[in-house]
């Protein structure tokens, strides 16, 4: 019965220990916002925020999250990030989106004037195979604007 | 033009997509694992397991189905299991069902099967080599079908040639691998014998009553279902077909419905890819560089078994052969091998890459060796009007393809430019271009023309491409929309919302478009489904014309109520009629259509739904002499790069890239460069990293996303996009796809460049570091 | 993609740790960005993991790393682990994974255990039999294989101290970026001399003293991304080009 904080409120959901912590969220808490696309680490789309950073949650178990706070895309208030994506047609299938929302959050938090580079290197933990990725290099570097 | 965001925006952006793994299932879903063969080739004895293991074997499962119906009538069966035998590394030998896929894949542990393993043969030419292993004894060879084919002179053509120059390619296996796997719920209702399924199938719905057929019940018995979100597909989604039957036919024998989630191992040893081809293509060249005939030798691998739509891979490109240029002969002679590699289908590009990779390095090579500019050889040979029928039977619509040329012409200078510069410093760099016509909206008949005239009239002569939209309005004057275009990310309902608001003179947010499909609710045809880019030529339009009847209903209802003549009638901002007090607004006219029916003037229907369906007369079937006009528009692309390689390491890197298109009209401008960059970036993974490899055995080795490598955002540059626009004259609004013509430009753009920076003629796809540097000293 | 079962145990201290890692099938869990991948395809079947990132014994941060540390911590520790942090898989894996799972683990192309190698700093290795302490260059014995034994915890690394006349240098070639090393490249210049360390080539981290680079002399690995011919192509261009960096860089 792990115990944890998800988007800011206080969980405690029975978990088997080899319940993957993406598994947790989509299917025992219903927050299907997190996206599953490979389960072995590449892809990105399972990226949540673990104690405020980026991490796989394919990666990790329900159970190593005991006590930790978790932030989902659902949990994110709607701001610079989500105006940018939509400004610049950041998304198309969405379904990679989730992920790097998350990663950016964290990133942005950190580094609040990145350049290009830096941009391109965050996100090379993410696939994406609609849009080329220029236009979300575009939307995070405009949301590090605003 | 327009290009507001994007409706769907809002939802995936705070989680909210509803994608099939996030839909509920119905109560007593079982979950299903798929026990997977280790072997390339074997042949299949015991399947067993433990009491308690809800098992079904193939032999079991497939006892009750009948096997694919395909174009080709050969004795290669296909059943979405293996019975008998297994022909690829990850074939499906039985499936599981558990409470969850934790215990699924616990059960699939305690499965044995009894394998007697065979030899196998990975490459189309060994395979139909004397004495290779058969995959299908029934068949006798692994040849599945070869044509020939002559339009023209080619025979003239290159007796009278100056020159003959040729080219040989050995076009790898890759996939736009979306980020969502496969996924489906199959649920089976005894009381109907009929069967539901949820899946993101992507069409063509051509393999609806095939799948039907498969199942043995009539295609009403199969209602499938698409959810509201679709995680990407480019092809590829195409690839649930196998599964939706085998999972139905699971659910019936097990009673319960059934979820199945692929994940990333089977959808990279088992989903599909595109094929790949061995092609020889020799060019009859005049001294001047200009081609009088092409002849191509083409191998095709479409893997253990011609999973339908296949051979469609081969004969999509047809009609367009001779790509962007004007050359009156042509003979084609096309094989198709099986191997023991997983099935091929539907992938971005479909088709293309596997003609122009061969036909854009040999203009090239031409003009090298003739030691001509290779943009002057390009021109000299290229369509110069259209309208233009190929010698193969396309009829290329509109657009002016020198023209688009010279958009690109300024960067182009300036490209060669820089090669000097860099060159003068001791650098390799090197300069690339590539022509392409990019067909879109597919002839449904054109896989027939693998088939002998006689057999094709025998079988009933297909063709055509039909579109479906339906509008309706409610009582508050809400406009709904439905069509058959099964979105996997592209925007259709902006767009949709958008060209159905212009027509009534409403906002897109005025508009609702249902993207979720139902077969037994929604109009379709064969043709439905996201596919050779018919959204924007043919689905929108066909919206746009639906919505025209109403609007013609809803005039007629205006004049007469507010006793003006019909042609004074406009809808502009939520209003109907003929400006300030001589108007109402458009909410009031829809609720007297549902209210009062009875009083409406003479001859004005009162339903506010309306269907249309939409088929380009020009798309005829493959005539007597196999000449065929595969797409219903085709646009042109003119791409260049210039490509830096590392003299240490072999590493390519795009340092400028440039595409200019003409795909007639666009629809919204940002959702189309959206589809250049995606395609643009697909087709430098399968340029530079990605390719299902097989050792000799038939082991897949690139299993995973660290072994097959989709490229990142610090491979993928940023390319200048530019448009010409060519209205086509044979769809409603103009417009022409643009999704794919990068994924068949840029691997020879790219290739050509990577060629003229190493000065080799030679090479070989995927151009890794490793590859590229054995080329170098 | 699911992990068979497997119990769980968040031991509170060191002691605890290590007698349960004396049990058969019992494995640690540190950042899982290894481990858990192998979980999820059933390549590994613990009976037990042992999860070992709240030990307050294994957060040591300076010249010794303890195992509870990740790599996203380990910024300014030392110039040349700054300048392959990078390669390290991606910003997201960082912010998970540890330095001494990553030595644990022995893939040959893994950057960290390169670092280490180059600078010959040491593994510290504590179980329920006692401790005991291996030199990096003897640590590292094949693919994913060392010198640990099973019931053995890294519980820290130990870097010298940076030398500040010294000059360090990190390459590597990958497919793309964040992809383990096709090969990868550490060099170290001091006053003792040159050193280059090699990953991602033989089957363990190589070392190289002095300039004269002999890339044939190394038992370089074939695979499908690059077959050996590359990888001892690289060597001798890109492992040269590491070390003159590293030369003019030595103050
Ligand atoms: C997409 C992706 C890309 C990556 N790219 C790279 C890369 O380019 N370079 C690279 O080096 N790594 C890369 N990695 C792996 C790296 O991120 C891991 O962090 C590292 O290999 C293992 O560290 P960990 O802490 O995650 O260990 P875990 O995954 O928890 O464990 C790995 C193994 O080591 C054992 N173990 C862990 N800690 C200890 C300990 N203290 N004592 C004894 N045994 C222990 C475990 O039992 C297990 O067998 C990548 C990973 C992913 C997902
Ligand atoms: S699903 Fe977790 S990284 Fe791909
Ligand atoms: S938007 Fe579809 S994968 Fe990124």
């Amino acid at each position: 019965m792990p115990r944890m904080t998800v988007n800011g409120e206080a969980v405690e959901a029975a978990a088997e220990p080899r319940l993957l912590l993406s598994d947790f969220l989509r299917h025992t808490l219903g927050l299907t916002g997190t996206h599953v696309g490979c389960e072995h680490g590449v892809c990105g789309a399972c990226t949540v925020l673990i104690d405020g950073r980026p991490a796989r949650s394919c990666l990790a178990f329900a159970v190593q999250c005991e006590g930790a706070e978790i932030m989902t895309v659902e949990g994110l208030e709607e701001g610079p990030l989500h105006t940018a994506f939509r400004r610049h047609f950041a998304l198309q299938c969405g379904f990679c989106t989730a992920g790097i929302l998350m990663s950016l959050t964290a990133f942005l938090r950190e580094t609040p004037r990145p350049s290009e580079r830096e941009v391109r290197e965050v996100l090379s933990g993410h696939l994406c195979r609609c849009t080329g990725y220029t236009p979300i290099v575009a939307a995070a570097l405009e949301a590090a604007d605003a | 033009m327009t290009g507001g965001e994007r409706i769907e925006d809002r939802a995936l952006l705070r989680g909210r997509g509803r994608f099939i793994d996030d839909l509920p299932a119905p109560p007593r879903t079982l979950h299903a694992a798929i026990l997977r063969s280790p072997h390339a080739h074997a042949r299949v004895g015991r399947v067993s397991a433990p009491e308690g293991v809800r098992l079904f074997s193939g032999q079991e499962i497939a006892a009750g189905l009948r096997p694919f119906i395909a174009v080709l009538r050969t004795p290669m069966r296909h059943f979405p299991v293996a019975t008998g035998k297994v022909r690829y590394v990850g074939e499906p030998v039985a499936v599981v069902l558990a409470e969850d896929r934790y215990r699924a894949e616990d059960a699939l542990e305690l499965v044995e099967v009894e394998y007697e393993p065979l030899p196998a043969v990975v490459s189309p030419s060994a395979a139909i080599a004397e004495g290779a292993p058969l995959l299908h004894e029934a068949a006798g060879t692994n040849l599945a079908n070869r044509r020939r084919f002559s339009y023209g002179d080619p025979e003239g053509a290159f007796a009278a040639a100056d020159h003959r120059f040729a080219i040989e390619v050995r076009y790898p296996r890759s996939a736009v691998t979306p980020i969502e796997c496969f996924g489906l719920v199959a649920a089976w209702d005894p009381d109907a014998d009929a069967f539901e399924v949820t899946a993101p199938f992507q069409g063509p719905f051509a393999l609806h009553p095939v799948m039907a057929a498969a199942l043995g019940v009539p295609a009403n018995r199969l209602r499938l279902r698409t959810p509201p979100d679709s995680g990407g597909s480019f092809g590829i989604k195409q690839g649930l077909a196998p599964y939706i039957v085998l999972m139905a036919a699971v659910a019936r024998l097990a009673g319960r419905p059934v979820k199945w989630i692929e994940d990333r191992l089977e959808h990279l040893t088992a989903a599909g890819s595109a094929t790949n081809r061995e092609t020889r293509l020799e060019a009859a060249v005049m001294a001047d560089g200009r081609v009088t005939a092409l002849r191509y030798r083409q191998l095709e691998d479409c893997g253990a078994y011609i999973k339908a739509p296949e051979p469609a891979t081969l004969y999509r490109m047809h009609g367009a052969m001779t790509g962007a240029y004007d050359i009156p002969n042509l003979e084609v002679e096309n094989s198709i091998a099986v191997t023991n590699k997983t099935p091929s289908g539907l992938n971005r590009g479909f088709g293309g890459p596997q003609v122009y990779f061969p036909l854009e390095r040999l203009m090239h090579r031409i003009a090298d060796r003739l030691g001509l500019d290779r943009l002057e050889v390009l021109r000299r040979n290229l369509v110069k009007a259209t309208p233009h029928r190929t010698a193969s039977g396309a009829l290329y619509d509109s657009g002016d393809f020198g023209a688009v040329i010279d958009l690109a012409r300024p960067a182009l200078d300036e490209l060669h430019a820089r090669r000097a510069a860099v060159r003068a410093e001791g650098r390799l760099y090197g300069v690339g271009m590539a022509a392409a016509v990019e067909p879109t909206v597919s002839n449904m008949g054109y896989i027939t023309t693998v088939l002998e005239h006689e057999q094709r009239l025998a079988g009933g002569l297909k063709n055509g491409a039909l579109a479906a939209a339906t509008v309706a309005i409610d009582p508050h004057g809400g406009v709904t929309v439905t069509a058959d275009s099964i979105p996997q990310g592209q925007g259709h309902a902006t767009v949709l919302a958008e060209t159905v608001a212009r027509m009534f003179g409403l906002t897109p947010r005025d508009i609702r478009v249902v993207t979720e499909f139902d077969s037994a609710r929604d109009a379709w045809s064969i043709a439905a489904g996201n596919y050779s880019c018919r959204f924007a030529p043919a689905v929108a339009g066909t919206a746009w014309r639906a919505a025209g009847s109403l609007r013609d209903r809803l005039a007629r209802l205006a004049a007469a109520r507010l006793d003006l003549p019909l042609e004074d009638i406009r809808f502009e901002g939520g209003m109907v009629g003929a400006g300030p007090d001589k108007e109402v607004p458009f909410a009031r006219l829809a609720g007297l259509a549902h209210w009062s029916p009875g009083t409406l003037p003479q001859g004005v229907e009162p339903a506010l739904r309306a269907t249309e369906f939409w088929s380009p007369p020009e798309l005829g079937p493959p005539d007597a002499e196999d000449r065929i006009n595969a797409s219903a528009a085709y646009g042109f692309i003119f791409d260049i790069c210039g490509v830096e390689v590392d003299a240490d390491t072999g590493r390519v890197r795009i340092d400028r890239y440039a595409t200019a298109h003409d795909a007639g009209r666009l629809l919204h401008r940002p959702m189309a460069d959206g589809q250049v960059r995606g395609g643009l970036s697909n087709a430098i993974g399968a340029t530079l990293f990605e390719a299902f490899v097989y050792d000799e055995a038939g082991q897949p080795l690139a299993g995973t996303f660290a072994d097959y490598p989709p490229p990142t955002a610090c491979e993928v540059p940023d390319p200048e996009i530019l448009h010409l626009e060519s209205p086509s004259p044979f769809t409603p609004l103009g417009a022409k796809g643009i999704g794919e013509g990068n994924a068949m430009s840029a691997p020879p753009c790219i290739a050509n460049a990577v060629a003229d920076a190493l000065g080799v003629e030679d090479l070989e796809l995927p151009l890794t570091p490793a590859r590229v540097a054995a080329l170098l000293p | 993609m699911k992990p068979a079962p497997f119990d769980y145990l968040r031991p509170a201290s060191l002691g605890e740790a290590l007698e349960a890692l004396a049990s058969d099938g019992a494995m640690a869990l540190a950042g899982g960005q290894s481990l858990v991948a192998m979980l999820n395809m059933r390549l590994a079947r613990p009976d037990l993991l042992v999860d070992i990132m709240h030990l307050p014994e294994l957060r040591e941060r300076g010249h010794r790393v303890g195992a509870a540390v990740r790599q996203c911590e380990l910024a300014g520790l030392h110039p040349l682990i700054d300048r392959a942090l990078p390669h390290v898989g991606h910003y997201q894996t960082r912010s998970r994974g540890t330095f001494c799972g990553s030595v644990a683990h022995g893939d040959p192309a893994a950057e960290l255990p390169l670092c280490l190698v180059a600078l010959g700093g040491r593994v510290h290795l504590a179980s329920a039999r006692g401790e005991r302490t291996v030199e990096a260059a003897a640590f590292f014995e094949g693919p994913l294989m060392t010198a640990r034994e099973e019931d053995e915890l890294v519980i820290a690394v130990e870097l010298p101290r940076p030398d500040p006349r010294a000059g360090y240098a990190f390459r590597e070639v990958a497919l793309r970026h964040g992809d383990f090393a096709l090969a990868a490249f550490a060099a170290v210049a001091d006053a003792d001399g040159v050193r280059l360390a090699v990953g991602g080539v033989a089957d363990t981290p190589v070392v190289i003293d002095g300039l004269a680079i002999d890339a044939d002399a190394i038992d370089a690995r074939d695979d499908f991304h690059a077959d050996a011919a590359y990888r001892r192509r690289l060597v001798a261009r890109v492992g040269r080009a590491a070390v003159e960096e590293a030369l003019t860089c030595r103050a």
